[in-house]
This record gives C-alpha cells, sequence and structure tokens, in this order.
C-alpha cells in the first residue's frame, strides 16, 4: 500500500489544485443552465400547440429531434397528421370577440 | 417544533445511511424524540445499519397505501428508548410512493417527534425528489472528490428549488457534513481539501468524518458508530456534528492523522 520512497522523499505533484480548478469550471456552466426548461421539450410543446389550433392531433405523433453536426445542426420535426385530419372549424376558432373559444387549448 | 432533517447526496455510497444512523443515534442520546425513516424503496438498508433487519414487518409504503397504521410501522431502537425506524419497502416499486402519502407521514410524524431524519436514496428520482421535499433543513453529505462534490452541487439545487419551504419563498437550511476524510492524503495534496469543497458548494459545514474502519466494523454488527464504538474518532465527529444541529456552537476538528511510522510500514489494522 504506502510506497516508502515517495513517503521519505516527497509526492508526485498533487492533483487536488486540477480536481478543483476542473470542479469550478464545470460547475459555473452546470449551474448557468440550471432551471432552464430543456430546449426541446420547450420547442415541442409549442409546435403542438400552435398546429393543434387549427387540426386535431395525437400529441404523441408530434416529434422534435436535433441534431449537432460539425459545421452544420438540423431540427427536424415530424409530426403524424391523421389520414382524416379533423379541421377546427372557423367559429371554432374565434376570431371575433366575444365568439365562444371552444377548441382553444 | 418537530424538525423535518433531510440527509441526502445525490451520488451512492457516499455514507448517506451510516450519517442518518449515526446522527439520529446521538440526538436521541442527547434526549431528543427521533425517528429515522428509510426512503430507499427497494434498496432499504437503514434497517440492516440499524441492526433492526428482522423486526421489520410494516414499511412505508404500507403506511402509504393504507395497508398498516404508521404506529404498526414504526419500530423501536433496542438500545435507545427515544430512537424509531420507519423502514423502507424492499419488494415494492419506488412508483408506490406518493406525495400526498408521504406528505401525510411527515405531518403525522411531525406531531409525534421532535426530529424526522429522512435517508434519501441515491439519484435523483421520485425517492430522492420525497426524501427532501418536506425538508426543513438538509445534511449534504460529500465525499472530497469530484464526482461526489459535483452531485452534491446539483442537489444543493434542487432543495432551493423543488422542496415545499423553496416553493412557498422560504429556505431549507443546508449543512454539508464531508464524509471519509483521509487526512494524510489531503495533506498530500491528492483529495480536494476542506476549504476547497466548502468554497465550491459554498453551504456551511456541518462536520468532517474521517475515513474509518471503525464504520464498516459498526455495520458489521447492526450498530450507529457513535453506538457501536463512542471513543472512535468518526463516532466523535458525528457527535459534534449532532451538537451543532442542536444549534451548539462546537470547534470544528480537522481530523490528524494518528498513526506512527510502525504502523505505515506495516499496513492498516483490519476490520
Amino acid at each position: 500500500m504506502m510506497n516508502l520512497p515517495r513517503l521519505f522523499f516527497g509526492s508526485r505533484t498533487a492533483s487536488a489544485p486540477v480536481a478543483r480548478e476542473r470542479l469550478q469550471i464545470l460547475l459555473a456552466h452546470e449551474r448557468g443552465l440550471r432551471g432552464q426548461p430543456d430546449l426541446l421539450e420547450l420547442l415541442r410543446a409549442e409546435i403542438l400547440a400552435t398546429v393543434s389550433r387549427h387540426v386535431v392531433l395525437d400529441p404523441e405523433k408530434v416529434i422534435v429531434r436535433m441534431d449537432r453536426g460539425d459545421n452544420v445542426s438540423t431540427l427536424e420535426v415530424d409530426i403524424e397528421v391523421p389520414m382524416f385530419a379533423e379541421r377546427k372549424s372557423n367559429a371554432a376558432l374565434g376570431t371575433g370577440y366575444g365568439s365562444t373559444r371552444t377548441g382553444a387549448p | 417544533m418537530a424538525k423535518v432533517l433531510v440527509v441526502t447526496s445525490g451520488k451512492g455510497g457516499v455514507g448517506k445511511t451510516t450519517s442518518t444512523a449515526a446522527l439520529g443515534a446521538t440526538l436521541a442520546q442527547m434526549g431528543q424524540k427521533v425517528v429515522v425513516v428509510d426512503f430507499d424503496v427497494g434498496l432499504r438498508n437503514l434497517d440492516l445499519v440499524m441492526g433492526a433487519e428482522r423486526r421489520v414487518v410494516f414499511d412505508l409504503i404500507n403506511v402509504v397505501q393504507g395497508v398498516a397504521k404508521l404506529s404498526q410501522a414504526l419500530i423501536r431502537d433496542k438500545r435507545l428508548e427515544n430512537l424509531w425506524l420507519l423502514p423502507a419497502s424492499q419488494t415494492r416499486d419506488k412508483d408506490a410512493l406518493t406525495d400526498e402519502g408521504i406528505s401525510k407521514i411527515i405531518a403525522d410524524l411531525r406531531t409525534r417527534f421532535d426530529w424526522i431524519l429522512c435517508d434519501s436514496p441515491a439519484g435523483i428520482e421520485r425517492g430522492a425528489m420525497l426524501a427532501m421535499r418536506y425538508a426543513d433543513e438538509a445534511v449534504i453529505v460529500t465525499n472530497p472528490e469530484v464526482s461526489s462534490v459535483r452531485d452534491s452541487d446539483r442537489i444543493i439545487g434542487m432543495l432551493d428549488s423543488k422542496t415545499v419551504k423553496a416553493e412557498k419563498g422560504e429556505r431549507v437550511e443546508k449543512h454539508v457534513l464531508i464524509t471519509r476524510y483521509d487526512t494524510a492524503r489531503a495533506a498530500r495534496g491528492e483529495m480536494l481539501g476542506i476549504e476547497d469543497v466548502l468554497e465550491i458548494l459554498g453551504t456551511p459545514l456541518l462536520g468532517i468524518i474521517p475515513e474509518s474502519q471503525d464504520v464498516l466494523r459498526a455495520s458489521n454488527v447492526g450498530s450507529p458508530v457513535t453506538l457501536n464504538d463512542a471513543g472512535s474518532a468518526p463516532a466523535r465527529a458525528y457527535v459534534d456534528a449532532a451538537r451543532r444541529l442542536m444549534g451548539e456552537t462546537v470547534a470544528m476538528i480537522v481530523p490528524v492523522e494518528r498513526k506512527g511510522l510502525m504502523d505505515r510500514l506495516l499496513g492498516r489494522r483490519a476490520a
């Protein structure tokens, strides 16, 4: 277990300062992200809300994906619209004041 | 006024259960009426560390689901009459814990005890979130090591946002308990020092528990280390920590290496 020469003649360079510095940098970054909602979840919720205002959708069939490449990142939005999609009526959209907004989320 | 204290860490294996048992036993010895509650559903161990594993009949989930009354599930310690254990379920799924159920149990425990110590499971899932949810105070058990400090920082963030106190705009009183502190390695610069950990976490120190064979020996026989070997270095450090929880001012003792050269040459004594 004990390394005698090291015990008497001093140790290698201490690693604790490296640990300390790495932690400080990492935690400064992580604390900044804390409390922010996940970006993809946020996009998914807003896209779903927008499209649902016009077409009846299955929320499970709205998929938002992000790919990060070296040069280009892509945002892929995959929404499955039912074969006989029920289009929300204009009345339900409620364009005028005082109308009943039945279809609004 | 009863106090709910969560013993938490994020990372596993840092000493949450050992610390819950030792702090609970010490507070009970100081005359406080204490219950230690195991939130680690499916992987309970507080019963084993407390030496009560063969006396478990009903558990936390049974009480949540109304199968048993709280008084039926509470197990009184055989050594300390002020100390009680509420075990977790070993067989049920952790999803059996509900916020509503825990809320009722904590409210009930508050009427019966001075201290409710919640032993959190590792991780940040339901059991861990519910263990901290109703806390007034928190002990964040941290090893002086990068992954433990990082996880503690995350847990501190959750204590400040996901607890009932935080949601009401109040603060959970937080303390860092440094465990498995190896003086010799810290002196050689191989381990984060106390100041490093405290500065990074920005949270006051409750105590420093030295790495010790006494801790393993105590868990082997099913006794909190403070009862099993009251004179040992970790036991004394836990007693000091408990006194600080009680509001006493106790000078912080950084454990020192007591080994002589012969001990070093002959290696450590086996547990």
